[in-house]
């Protein structure tokens, strides 16, 4: 019985805030006749025919696969160059002036060089999305690799662990905390990229759907849209969450030693 | 087994330059049990590093098994000081002792049995499936000598290991560190700044200096093979020996300062 009150109690508090600002924004804009900010009534009012029809996987679905593909092209990308470069002092001097150039370069200023490069289909939105997400992978997995304890080091030179096994039961797994706190950044970068990278040029998507609505005036449908992708980026957090518990469960009972025992 | 002949290390940075040994000259027979005490800072943990093959002479030379040390030699095993760090904090306890034999191209089935072995040998057979950050320090150091005994070595060098444990379990893990020699007949050395702790395990102690380190007196203790901690160190014997290292010690600590070098 305990353990469902605790659960309730979880949930509430996890709901609270958002409702109350439901709540808010929908009493603030209830006589709202401003066409652009429509009371929250008309947007809820229009959501399910507006996304829970065609447009579901018409739109949302091309865009979700663009990203994933994107994001797991960027993790592939981000591990391997950050693990080859995080182990070698000399590449890493050699590469990082150029790195800090790259990385500076905001992905949509490539939109347009890329549609040249790449033309405007859908190749060229994995490739914006994919130049957004790697840097923070790229940047943390190398921070990663370099920050293995020295001891570890050690331990592994005498008992001759070296190679591919070094590689995945040492390194990786020593780094992945951070690899995966820069998986995280690159997840945010990654949702905001998928819809810049639909906005021009585009036939399909989420990014182009605001596109349309913003053109045609269609305020109550384009809000509904921003409240879809929302969702959308809360539910790819918790899918995030799920995945790092299970990666990093050890993490967490290692830092949980470490604060009681201090 | 073991020879530092005219062994010297002068560690270089920061514009300093710092002379850890300055003539170190010893040896250990095959199935030794060799305990290297010294005032703090004479460079213990230095000897024991260029034994293990982790850093090299600046002049003299380091054999082990008639081989002279150019890296990590084959079949040497080394516990460190750092018990919680030497071990890794995502693998399990049986996991983390099977590395080294995965290293070694074990089959699975002697894998298996080799790790059973070492736990059980060290009083550990429950704490497989535990991780480290589970355990306390002085089971964790266990571990870390559960993986050295799996790992079949022929030398075992122990830099102060249990330096960071409490007296109890120190006593408990100096009788378990002696039984295991007694039953492995591995080449043993052991670097310690605890006098009592030197006495109570060797058959030999090498006395070593302040710095500029050389050999101050290599030691013969002639005490039963049977040790005890109450009886054995309260033995009139034993507080003879103990206090003439610690007389030796004591002279080493007050002798000519450091000379600057270069």
């Amino acid at each position: 019985m305990k353990a469902v009150i605790t659960a309730l109690r979880r949930v509430v508090a996890l709901l609270a805030l958002p409702v109350i600002l439901l709540l808010v924004w929908w009493f603030a804009s209830a006589d709202s006749r401003t066409p652009a900010m429509p009371p929250l009534k008309r947007i809820l009012g229009v959501l399910p025919d507006t996304w829970f029809g065609e447009r579901l996987t018409g739109d949302v679905l091309p865009s979700l696969i663009r990203l994933t593909e994107g994001y797991l092209a960027a993790l592939v990308i981000g591990i391997v160059a950050g693990v080859a470069i995080g182990s070698s002092r000399p590449v890493r001097l050699f590469v990082e002036p150029v790195l800090e150039f790259l990385r500076a370069i905001p992905p949509p200023a490539l939109v347009p060089i890329l549609f040249l490069i790449a033309g405007i289909g859908d190749t060229t939105k994995v490739l914006v999305i994919i130049a957004g997400c790697v840097w923070p992978i790229l940047l943390n997995t190398v921070e990663g690799v370099r920050g293995v304890d020295p001891v570890l080091v050690d331990t592994c030179r005498t008992y001759r662990v070296s190679g591919l096994l070094r590689l995945r039961t040492f390194v990786l797994r020593s780094a992945s905390p951070q690899i995966v706190t820069g998986a995280r950044q690159a997840l945010s970068v990654g949702i905001i990229l998928m819809v810049i990278s639909e906005l021009k040029a585009s036939t399909d998507g989420l990014g182009y759907t605001f596109e349309q609505f913003q053109t045609r005036f269609q305020y109550p449908q384009m809000w509904s849209g921003v409240l879809i992708l929302g969702l959308i980026g809360v539910v790819l957090s918790l899918l995030f969450r799920f995945v790092e518990s299970r990666v990093l469960a050890w993490h967490r009972g290692l830092r949980a030693a470490e604060r009681t025992s201090l | 087994m073991l020879k530092v002949q005219s062994l010297r290390k002068v560690y270089d940075g920061h514009g300093r330059q710092v002379e850890a040994l300055r003539d170190i000259t010893f040896s250990v027979n095959p199935g030794e049990f060799v305990c290297v005490v010294g005032p703090s800072g004479c460079g213990k943990t230095t000897l024991l590093r260029l034994l293990g093959g982790l850093i090299s002479p600046t002049s003299g030379t380091v054999i082990v098994e008639d081989r002279p040390v150019s890296g990590p030699p084959d079949g040497l095993a080394i516990v460190f000081q750092e018990y919680g760090r030497s071990l890794m904090p995502w693998l399990r306890v049986r996991e983390n002792v099977e590395l080294p034999l995965k290293a070694k191209g074990l089959p699975k089935a002697e894998r298996a049995a080799l790790v059973q072995e070492s736990l059980a040998a060290v009083g550990l057979a429950d704490a497989a499936t535990a991780y480290p950050w589970q355990l306390s320090g002085g089971m964790q150091q266990r571990v870390a000598i559960a993986r050295a005994i799996a790992f079949q070595p022929r030398v075992l060098l122990m830099d102060e290991p249990f330096a960071a444990v409490d007296a109890q379990t120190r006593a408990d893990l100096e009788d378990l560190v002696r039984s295991v020699w007694q039953r492995f007949g591995m080449t043993m050395l052991f670097v310690t700044h605890d006098i009592d702790e030197s006495v109570y395990l060797a058959e030999r102690v090498i006395i070593l200096s302040s710095s500029p380190t050389i050999v101050l007196e290599d030691l013969t203790i002639d005490l039963p093979a049977q040790r005890d901690q109450l009886e054995t160190r309260s033995s009139p014997r034993f507080v003879e020996l103990r206090h003439h290292v610690y007389e030796q010690v004591q002279k080493a600590k007050t002798r000519s300062a450091v000379t600057p070098v270069g």
